[in-house]
Parts: C-alpha cells; sequence; structure tokens
C-alpha cells in the first residue's frame, strides 16, 4: 500500500491535463451539441505550434521563463485561428443536421486536420523539453515529482475556477447557460445564439489547444498524438455528463486515478482500465455522472 | 352495471409538488366519463397513473377487480386499457396507412387479443376498417408529421382504438382543433366507439362537448376531485364553477378579481 | 403498383459476380471481396440504424468474427471457409445476446459511446495477449471449404463467391425483414418509442433482436475478412476508427435501399485505394474532403444519386 500516495499523485497529475482537453469538448457539446472529433487534432496543433514557438523563442537566446508565456500565445494563436474558420467556414452550414452526422463531420475534420498538421510541421518528433525541466523537481516525501507536472495541476484548477466563475457569475455566462440549457428559447429571447456558438467554439479550440502546448515540453510531439487523446478525452466526458463542467472535472479525476491505480498495479490493464470505467458509470448512471434532469414529455 | 376501472385512494407526489391527492373513483363497464379542471389539477396525472407512465406515490388502480398498479405501460395496454396524447404521439415519418398497420400488427401480436392471432388479410381489414371511420383516407399515404393538426389527433385517437381497447382514454382529444370543427370530431370519435362497447374516459376543456357527451364528470381541483356526477349536477356545483368553469363569465369591466366578488 | 425492383437487382447483380469471377483480375476480385464483406457489416449498421441506433463499436463484432476465424486455423488447424464464417457469427451473435441486455437500454450519443467502449476493452484486451500477436496479431488461410479441399487457384475466388453468395442471402433476408411487422416496428420506435410502448410492444426486445442480428453480420463481415486479407489484428478490427469507418460508410450509403451498403463499401474501399496510392502522405485529409463532399451535397447518401423514390424509412 506504500504505493497509494504515488498512484494519487499520478492521478492527479494525469487528470489535470487531461481536464483542460475534457472540459473543451463538454463544453462545445453542452451549448452546440456537437461531440467534436476535432478536439484531438486542436490539441496537436497546440502541441505542435507550442512547441516550434517555444523552440524558437529559446533559441534566440530569450529569457527561459518567457517560454511559458510563448506557450500560452501558441494555444491563443491556435484558437482564435482554428476556432472561427472550422466554426465560420465548415459547422455553421451543418448545424440543424442529425447529431451523428456532426460527429462524422467532425470525425472528417479530424482526418483532414492530422495529414495537415503532418505537411505543416513534418512527421518527424519534436521534443522542446525546456520549459519542462527548467523548474526541476520536488520532493513530496520519498516521491520526486517535476515542479512543472504541479504546475500544470495549479493551471488546470485556475482554468476550471475561472470558466466556473464566468458562467456563473457574469452575464455572458448566463446567456451561455440559457443556450445550453434550450436553444430554440434562447433564440426566441433574442440571444444572438450565432456568436455564442462561435465563442464558444473558440474557447474550446484554445482549450484543447491549451492541453496541447502544456503537455508539448513533457513529451515528444509527433502524428497520433491526437487520435490517443480524443478517446480519452470522450471517456471522461460521458462520464462526468455530457455538457456539465463539473462533471468534466470529475470524470478527469476519476479516469486518471484509474489508470493510475492500473498502470502501479495491473498495467496489463491500463490501456482499456478507462473503457471499463466509463462501461461501469454508464451501467449505474445512464447519462453519466451529472446530467442534466429529465423533463416530463406527455 | 359493473365496474371496470377503479382508483382507490391515489396519491401521487413529486417532492413537494401533490399531483393527486385522495383520488377515488369507480368507473362503470360502458360509462363515458369527462374529466374537467383547470390545467395542472391533476387530470393527466390520473391518466398517466392509469396507463402506467407514473407509479402512484400510494394507493390502487384495478381494472376488472386486478390490481394494475404500478405496471408498465405495455402491460397495462395489452390488458385493454389504451390512450391518445394531448400531444398526438405518432410514427412521424410514417405514412397514415403505415401508422395503422403497425397499431394493428402488435394489437393482433399482444397475447390479449381474445380474438387469436391475426393474418395479414384480416389485419389489413382492420386497417381500413380505422382509416374510414376516422374518415382518413384522403391522407393514408402521407407522412404522419406533416399533416394538420386535427388530423393528427384523429390518427392519434385511431391508434388508440387500434388496440382495440376496453377502456380508452383520450387526453384532450379536440384540442388544437378549432371550434367548429370540435364536434365534428367528437361525433366522429363517439360513433367510431359507439358499436364496440368501449368505456371512454376523456379529458376536457369545452364544456359544451362534455356536456353533450358524458353521463358523468370528474371534476378536478389541485390534485383531488371536487365533484363527481351526472353533467347537470357537476356542472352547476359552487365549486367545480368557482375553480374549474369559472364564475363571472359577465363580470363588467370594472371588477378587480374574481376573488373579490366572494 | 410498381413492383419492387431489388430482389431481381440482387439476382441478377450475384449471377454477374460469379460468373466474371473467374475472369477478373485479382485486384479486382479483392475488391470486390472487400466491398462485399463491407457492405455486409454496414447493412447490419443499417438494420440498427432503422432503429435510430447508431453503433460506433460494430468493431467488436467485427473484429469477434475475424479472430473467431483465425483462431479455427492457426490454433486448431480448422482452415475450413464455412467453418470460419459459422464460427464468426456465433460469436458475435452470442456476446451480442449478453451484451444487448444492457445496451438495449441506452440510446443515442450513450448507446453509440458504450458500444464504442466495449469495442475498445476488446482492444485493449488483444493488444495485451501475447498468444494472440498483440498488435501484430496473425495470419490464417483457407484451404476447405465445407469440408471441400480447395486447390490453391481457387482459393481467392471461393471465397469471393462465398461471400456473394452470402451478401445477396443476407440482402434478401433484410429486404424481407424492413417490411415485415418487425421491419415496420423498427421504424416505428424510431419515431417514437413512447407510442410503440403505448401499444403494447416491447422496444427493448425489438431492439436486442436487432442488435444480435447486426452483429452476426458484422460477425459475418469479420470471418470474411479474415480470409480475405489472410491477416487478423486488433488495429484494423476493434479500434476505434475502424468502426468510425463503417459508420462513416453507412451515412454515405444512405436509407434508400437495402443494396445502398454495398454500393457505399465499394465507394469508400475505391476512394481510399485511390487515396492511398495516389496521395500517400495526405490520403487521410482526401478520404475527409470526400466525406465532407457527400455529407454537404449528397445528404440522402449515395443512392439517392439514382433518384430513387425515397422509401419513407
Amino acid at each position: 500500500m506504500s504505493q497509494l500516495p504515488a498512484v494519487i499523485i499520478d492521478g492527479i497529475l494525469y487528470a489535470s491535463w487531461m481536464f483542460i482537453i475534457a472540459v473543451g469538448l463538454t463544453l462545445i457539446y453542452g451549448v452546440m451539441k456537437i461531440l467534436n472529433v476535432a478536439h484531438g487534432s486542436l490539441y496537436a496543433l497546440g502541441a505542435y505550434t507550442g512547441s516550434t514557438f517555444a523552440g524558437y523563442w529559446l533559441s534566440q537566446g530569450h529569457a527561459p521563463l518567457g517560454s511559458y508565456g510563448v506557450l500560452l500565445v501558441a494555444a491563443i494563436v491556435v484558437g482564435l485561428i482554428a476556432g472561427p474558420l472550422i466554426e465560420r467556414g465548415l459547422l455553421r452550414f451543418m448545424y440543424g443536421r442529425d447529431e451523428v452526422v456532426l460527429v462524422l463531420v467532425t470525425y472528417a475534420l479530424f482526418l483532414i486536420l492530422e495529414d495537415f498538421t503532418k505537411l505543416l510541421f513534418g512527421v518527424d518528433p519534436i521534443l522542446v523539453s525546456q520549459p519542462y525541466s527548467l523548474l526541476g523537481n520536488m520532493e513530496m516525501g520519498s516521491l520526486i515529482y517535476p515542479v512543472y507536472s504541479l504546475v500544470l495541476v495549479a493551471v488546470s484548477v485556475l482554468v476550471g475556477v475561472a470558466l466556473a466563475l464566468v458562467l456563473n457569475r457574469t452575464r455572458q455566462g448566463k446567456i451561455l447557460r440559457a443556450v445550453i440549457h434550450d436553444r430554440e428559447m434562447s433564440t426566441a429571447v433574442g440571444i444572438n445564439v450565432s456568436r455564442v456558438y462561435l465563442v464558444t467554439f473558440t474557447v474550446g479550440a484554445m482549450l484543447a489547444a491549451l492541453g496541447g502546448a502544456l503537455t508539448a515540453p513533457t513529451t515528444s510531439v509527433q502524428p497520433g498524438i491526437g487520435a490517443e487523446v480524443i478517446v480519452l478525452a470522450f471517456a471522461i466526458v460521458v462520464v462526468g455528463g455530457l455538457g456539465s463542467l463539473g462533471g468534466a472535472a470529475v470524470g478527469a479525476l476519476l479516469v486518471g486515478l484509474v489508470r493510475s491505480g492500473a498502470v502501479h498495479y495491473r498495467p496489463e490493464v491500463e490501456l482499456f482500465s478507462v473503457y471499463v470505467v466509463m462501461a461501469v458509470v454508464l451501467i449505474v448512471r445512464p447519462k453519466g455522472l451529472f446530467a442534466a434532469p429529465e423533463v416530463r414529455k406527455i | 352495471m359493473a365496474c371496470i376501472l377503479e382508483a382507490r385512494n391515489l396519491n401521487k407526489s413529486f417532492g413537494a409538488v401533490t399531483a393527486a391527492a385522495d383520488i377515488n373513483a369507480r368507473i362503470e363497464q360502458d360509462s363515458i366519463v369527462g374529466l374537467i379542471g383547470s390545467n395542472g389539477a391533476g387530470k393527466t396525472t390520473f391518466i398517466n397513473m392509469v396507463t402506467g407512465y407514473l407509479t402512484p406515490t400510494s394507493g390502487q388502480i384495478l381494472y376488472q377487480d386486478r390490481d394494475i398498479t404500478g405496471m408498465p405501460p405495455r402491460e397495462i395496454t395489452r390488458l385493454g386499457i389504451c390512450r391518445s396524447f394531448q400531444i398526438p404521439q405518432l410514427f412521424n415519418t410514417l405514412a397514415v396507412g403505415e401508422n395503422l398497420m403497425v397499431g394493428v400488427g402488435i394489437a393482433a401480436r399482444s397475447s390479449r387479443a381474445a380474438h387469436g392471432q391475426e393474418r395479414g388479410a384480416e389485419q389489413s381489414t382492420l386497417v381500413e376498417q380505422l382509416i374510414e371511420r376516422f374518415n382518413l383516407g384522403g391522407y393514408r399515404t402521407q407522412a404522419a408529421g406533416l399533416l394538420p393538426e386535427g388530423v393528427r389527433k384523429l390518427l392519434d385517437i385511431a391508434m388508440a382504438v387500434a388496440g382495440r381497447p376496453r377502456v380508452l382514454l383520450l387526453d384532450e382529444p379536440t384540442s388544437g382543433v378549432s371550434a367548429d370543427e370540435k364536434f365534428r370530431l367528437m361525433d366522429m370519435v363517439m360513433g367510431a366507439l359507439k358499436t364496440a362497447g368501449v368505456t371512454v374516459l376523456f379529458v376536457e376543456h369545452d364544456m359544451d362537448i362534455v356536456s353533450r357527451y358524458t353521463h358523468r364528470i370528474l371534476a378536478f381541483y389541485e390534485g383531488r376531485i371536487i365533484a363527481d356526477g351526472d353533467p347537470q349536477t357537476v356542472l352547476r356545483d359552487a365549486e367545480v364553477r368557482r375553480y374549474v368553469i369559472g364564475e363571472q363569465i359577465h363580470a363588467p369591466a370594472t371588477k378587480e378579481t374574481a376573488g373579490a366578488a366572494d | 403498383m410498381q413492383r419492387d425492383p431489388t430482389l431481381p437487382l440482387l439476382f441478377a447483380a450475384l449471377v454477374v459476380l460469379l460468373a466474371l469471377g473467374p475472369f477478373l483480375p485479382q485486384w479486382a476480385l479483392s475488391f470486390v471481396s472487400v466491398a462485399l464483406y463491407l457492405g455486409i457489416v454496414v447493412l447490419g449498421m443499417a438494420l440498427m440504424m432503422r432503429t435510430g441506433l447508431v453503433s460506433f463499436g460494430q468493431g467488436l463484432y467485427y473484429c469477434l468474427g475475424a479472430y473467431a476465424a483465425g483462431t479455427l486455423d492457426h490454433f486448431y488447424k480448422l482452415s475450413d471457409l464455412l467453418l470460419m464464417v459459422i464460427a464468426g457469427a456465433l460469436v458475435a451473435a452470442l456476446v451480442a445476446l449478453i451484451l444487448g441486455f444492457l445496451l438495449s437500454k441506452y440510446r443515442d450519443i450513450f448507446f453509440a459511446m458504450l458500444s464504442l467502449a466495449f469495442s475498445m476493452i476488446l482492444y485493449g484486451l488483444l493488444v495485451k495477449t501475447s498468444e494472440l500477436g498483440s498488435t501484430d496479431g496473425f495470419g490464417l488461410s483457407v484451404k476447405t471449404f465445407a469440408g471441400i479441399p480447395l486447390t490453391h487457384g481457387w482459393v481467392r475466388y471461393s471465397i469471393y463467391a462465398f461471400s456473394a453468395v452470402l451478401a445477396a442471402i443476407f440482402t434478401a433476408g433484410i429486404h424481407r425483414y424492413l417490411n415485415s411487422h418487425l421491419g415496420r416496428l423498427a421504424g416505428a420506435i424510431r419515431d417514437n418509442e413512447l407510442r410503440v410502448e403505448y401499444m403494447g410492444a416491447s422496444v427493448r426486445r425489438v431492439i436486442h433482436l436487432n442488435y444480435v442480428i447486426a452483429a452476426a453480420l458484422a460477425g459475418v463481415g469479420g470471418a470474411l475478412m479474415a480470409a480475405t486479407i489472410g491477416h487478423v489484428d486488433p488495429e484494423t478490427t476493434a479500434n476505434w476508427t475502424t468502426s468510425g469507418e463503417f459508420v462513416f460508410i453507412a451515412i454515405l450509403s444512405g436509407t434508400g435501399s437495402v443494396l445502398a451498403p454495398f454500393l457505399g463499401a465499394g465507394i469508400f474501399e475505391a476512394v481510399r485505394t485511390f487515396a492511398l496510392q495516389y496521395f500517400p502522405n495526405t490520403w487521410q485529409m482526401t478520404l475527409g474532403i470526400t466525406m465532407l463532399l457527400v455529407i454537404m451535397f449528397l445528404p440522402g447518401g449515395l443512392w439517392s444519386v439514382f433518384g430513387l423514390r425515397r422509401r419513407s424509412t
């Protein structure tokens, strides 16, 4: 049982970066009712762009601490360019189509972006690990953890709190929640749903890219990272309840801890432990942990 | 007359909201009963409990002296209780004829079918009879989702009748239908049912219709039955006038609220 | 009233395929075989979609069928095509029977995700099972059919011909099923489950039944794939990308006819082969763009190109 603290901390670390990705996905689904398969590609784009920008920044001899800001900028740039381009240029024409068709559209987009990323950044792995190694390690009891990972946890908590505040305390947040609740009614009361969609998708894209940019220093960025991430993100979002921010957090923690437990105690099941969790949660709570209540139909 | 349907001390609450309180009613076979009450009074809740969509918090529902409380809609339908809906529940992408074929097909295969399994040809005949009785011939090949509202209502009721019910519950059969069409619709429905020997309960807001077609009226208010009897008596009942029908229909414009008069 | 041309068309197509087979070059035989086994899987999906459910996990049964077929040859030296297909169908149907009790309670995106989850669980299990070759999988070969030994030159044609016959039988069967009471009931369920329950029929039972049928078809498809390709592995069968392809072909084909899945599968395979050959670095992008074009401009699926009266499905 001496592994338990390690399991828990590893789980939290894993959950933190998955949360940043999952929360964007659940936000997009909650508002637009679209399960964005391309979210994984946006993550990958964020990772590539972040690494490239940071690599350039560092190679020019600028202050290493600035590379964090650069990563952030990279994520914002990807979000601001890709988000509106995708939403206005493609998704906008598909609203009103069946939910499944929309998933296929984002799947097609995912395929396109996978190759697009390869064209833009090449197929060789990129590793810009300085932002990661810069902060060194920290001792927690008998365990050693890179400070960067802990910073990542702080960032994800910040993101969660910021989103929660925006959704619950600001006017924009109220408008967003109204659209999540009932699109038609929102239009009827004069909300510019079209603009809400644009903003939501852009923010979601930025979050995905942020997840990628922040993870990039810890791993070698190569083709295929988007595909790995997207299914995990789906699992988390479904487990937590589609459209629920709190659900994304709880889902990420659950998935993170289960995966961490698997890695430590039974590595053979690591790969599908997440899906077992998803299956178990859906069996016990058919619509996820924090799903919206059912409305009477007849 | 035999009692075919009975509600005993039915209660239904959703948390703090009481949708039905102490409902007691004995419905006689072959009678036609009207359920009246303002919106939210508990009429649809009553129908939902009888047909199994909702389970009562307490109390019993007996059908032909058999306890059917809490049974799912599927089984209750198979026993012979069918219903139509406030908002017509149809198969919108299927044509009118196909809707009825599905309905008749299911009824033919349900275990209750005392007339035994019907062959394909007999089922087609039944569908034709329904189309004729409910005047749906002109809409036979149209998708149910594209029909005018009044026709959708008729189809919804026809679907309920396709189930060969002994008890038929109609939830606001004439709502959404234009005023001049209401009587025609009710004439058609009642005419289609007359030969069948069916007990009918229907929810209605139009007092003219209720008084014309029913033997008996149950008046609901805030989840309770406040009056139960023949139309003449119930419609003149003081409480019914106050809470359901409305008292001062010719009130002068200067009067402030309905409560002030009392 | 116009006579339904489906069955005569089907029969004609079968005769043509069987007759032409021996004269077709190898690549053409392969191509048609692929279109046939993919089409069989998608045929099953079309049945499920009639009830309004889209499975993102047919890969599970496709994989089970493929591995069942492969196991017969690789581990038991039973290299019989008929046996392989039967095994594929039975294993898939059995698993679907069990999982169906659970899955028939779910709808929409939750059904999709749960079916996906089970497929990925199998994927994970296979990747970690070294006896079955992990990510590499293993190879197999077909040597007999119903006990009759197949000379080497005729193996390919036999698999091709059997695939065609099976495809024809299944298509005819599904066609009749869809025009029966249960078929109509499936469409009714998609439109309004509540009404179906209120008419006295069990929605769950119908969904469960259709789920098992679709799974069996996917199992047969997987077995035929294993026989055709001669190799099974987790990546091309149980991974979510494979299930995604099935969904795409299903939507691409549209619901206009039971023949549509084969047309859709053929075109998909053609585009993919074309893209892989001429755009090896951007074949995914090519596929994705094609998907978008079809979704945008042919909302009724490929079958709508023929302008045939779209059945109210």
